[in-house]
């Protein structure tokens, strides 16, 4: 504690800041609570059967605790859960590692180098974090048709490996490399691609570990593009399983939050573990944009 | 030879995003940019040119209006609830000496990185009329009688916006914290020492200072409120439930291309939701600009 803080505080008299902090933490609780208890109720709620969660009075915790919804839909009767799983656990992998190497090399590209035509080019990136997707959706969809690509990962994977977001950020922290690194590289002898391998992307790991998970989560999450060009169930991905499940067996709740919880298992562990990486990383583009 | 290779080196490395951004973006634009003067239902039926028949069309497509209002009502929802709630969440959170604030802000972003289905379906529990949280648990004490959030028309888009600010409240007060944190104490301290109480250190202090992440910020909730797709189709159906008192543009663009089949309207209206979205962004970023001058 500074001196410059005590000299404040001692304007205001021991009760009202005992006060003050008693509001502050309870208005911190309530909201805590009005976040955390839909995620709980999701949980307990999948352990409920279905007559328990439809009844009066409604509780959080389950009274009669079941595996039943767990076991039916892993049973693979209803919808092949476990494949759809497997299936989203492919494609955003797959993605985080597709869009990471472009837009590492392309933020390489306008970080490090001086071209022609650079300025409008990098506005053409910056261009594209504006314009909706849904501008293209139409005859991305009926390209994908042309070129036989439904049901196809590809449909999925190489359009979202483009980027303006990634490409934009990958710039922005390999702009802090210092040059003379490359330079002294340069005389070394090594290549241009050596440069960019051995000392650009050491130095950006936190950016891409960042960029890596941000695109993890949005390839996990994503429903609207794989509705679109996924047509077999056995090639759906997760979210569109579970859109199915609320579409047919709306009355069987228990079984959908089973789903949503196993859904949401990779993500809680990907936050856990990378949640400070995430938290402190996620403002650049807010800040230096 | 060298010199080629110099000149030709930084394209090769900007070159995938560009390879792609030319087959999968600009292609696709233009193509709908094209198609949207034409009428084409269905796949492999011959395209016929109408002129701006489609975008005439929306003027008068009842459909079509119902959508951008309740964008443009989410999107209020956005900036006027969402966004001031964040900017006190965050100033909360970034008092001196608080506890547990690393648990707190891991908690508030938590929503945020759930999926758009799971969160509708635990919402689809939360909104429940009968046996829903929201009713039970936060209405039912206070005396209010039950809403029935979702199945009627003029409590679909509160109950919208409601799961809007559960889900986004969390990232956009960490927006404003770390744009807070950035502020120098100094700065605040000296303001205080001139005499200025929380309200006009808030006002004219920090207000100014946060303009970058402000307008970040509703940017993002204006491009967001376009984009939103997921959440309100799990919940009330692809065509907005009751009265279509729930549909979004992009559920309406989804509607009219994948379901009528009605390819060139549904480019029109793709074209439509851009122009929409960078004259709100352009207008956005102009009105701070006048405010920043007050």
């Amino acid at each position: 504690m500074t001196t410059r803080e005590f000299a404040y505080s001692r304007r205001r008299s021991p009760w009202t800041r005992w006060l003050r902090s008693g509001f502050v933490y309870t208005f911190l609780l309530i909201v805590a609570l009005l976040v955390g208890i839909p995620f709980i109720y999701m949980v307990t709620g999948s352990f409920k059967l279905n007559a328990e969660i439809y009844r009066y009075p409604v509780t959080i915790l389950p009274q009669a605790p079941t595996l039943e919804n767990y076991a039916r839909l892993l049973s693979g009767k209803e919808i092949p859960y476990l494949r759809q799983f497997g299936n989203s656990l492919f494609v955003a992998t797959t993605q985080t590692l597709l869009t990471l190497s472009v837009s590492a090399l392309v933020g390489w590209g306008f970080a490090k180098y001086e071209f022609r035509g650079k300025r409008i080019l990098f506005f053409f990136v910056l261009l594209t974090l504006m314009l909706p997707f849904q501008m293209t959706l139409i005859p991305l969809f009926l390209m994908m048709v042309r070129i036989g690509w439904l049901d196809n990962y590809l449909a999925i994977l190489l359009p979202g490996a483009i980027s303006a977001f990634g490409v934009f950020f990958m710039r922005q922290s390999m702009l802090a490399i210092p040059n003379e690194l490359i330079d002294a590289a340069r005389i070394d002898g090594a290549n241009d691609f050596r440069i960019f391998w051995q000392i650009g992307l050491p130095l950006v790991r936190g950016a891409l570990a960042v960029l890596a998970v941000l695109v993890y989560l949005g390839a996990w999450n994503d429903y609207l593009w794989p509705v679109i060009v996924l047509r077999t169930p056995t090639q759906f991905t997760y979210p569109i399983g579970l859109a199915t499940l609320v579409g047919l067996y709306k009355v069987e709740y228990g079984m959908i939050l089973a789903g949503a919880f196993i859904a949401t298992l990779p993500i809680l562990i990907i936050f856990i573990a990378g949640r400070n990486l995430l938290l402190n990383n996620l403002t650049i583009g807010a800040i230096k944009g | 030879m060298r010199n080629w290779r110099r000149i030709l080196t930084p394209y090769l490395f900007i070159s995938p995003f560009f390879l792609g951004y030319a087959i999968f973006f600009l292609y696709p634009m233009l193509s709908a940019l094209y198609l949207s003067f034409f009428k084409q239902v269905g796949i492999g039926t011959a395209p016929r040119f109408v002129g701006i028949d489609n975008y005439a069309n929306m003027l008068s497509d009842q459909l079509f209006q119902r959508s951008l209002v309740n964008t443009t009502y989410y999107a209020a929802g956005s900036i006027f609830i969402i966004v001031p709630a964040a900017l006190i969440l965050a100033l909360v959170l970034t008092r001196r000496n608080l506890f547990f604030r690393e648990g707190f802000r891991v908690l508030y972003f938590s929503p945020n990185i759930t999926a758009g289905i799971v969160v509708a379906i635990i919402f689809g529990l939360v909104f429940d009329e009968k046996y829903g949280l929201l009713n039970n648990y936060i209405l039912a004490p206070l005396n209010i009688p039950p809403i029935r959030w979702l199945n009627e028309p003029n409590w679909i888009m509160p109950a919208i916006i409601i799961l809007g600010l559960w889900r986004y409240v969390g990232i956009n007060a960490l927006y404003f914290m770390t744009g807070l944190q950035n502020i120098p104490d100094e700065i605040k301290e000296a303001a205080r020492i001139d005499g200025a109480n929380s309200w006009q250190l808030f006002r004219f202090v920090l207000v100014p200072l946060l303009r970058p992440i402000l307008i970040f910020v509703l940017t993002f909730a204006i491009i967001g409120s376009y984009n939103l797709f997921t959440e309100p189709t799990i919940l009330v159906g692809v065509d907005g439930g009751v009265r279509n008192a729930g549909l979004f543009m992009t559920m309406y663009l989804y509607l009219t291309g994948f379901r009528f089949l009605d390819f060139g309207y549904a480019a029109a209206i793709g074209w439509a939701m851009a122009i929409i979205i960078l004259a709100l962004t352009t207008l956005q970023l102009l009105a701070m600009r006048v405010f920043q001058e007050d």
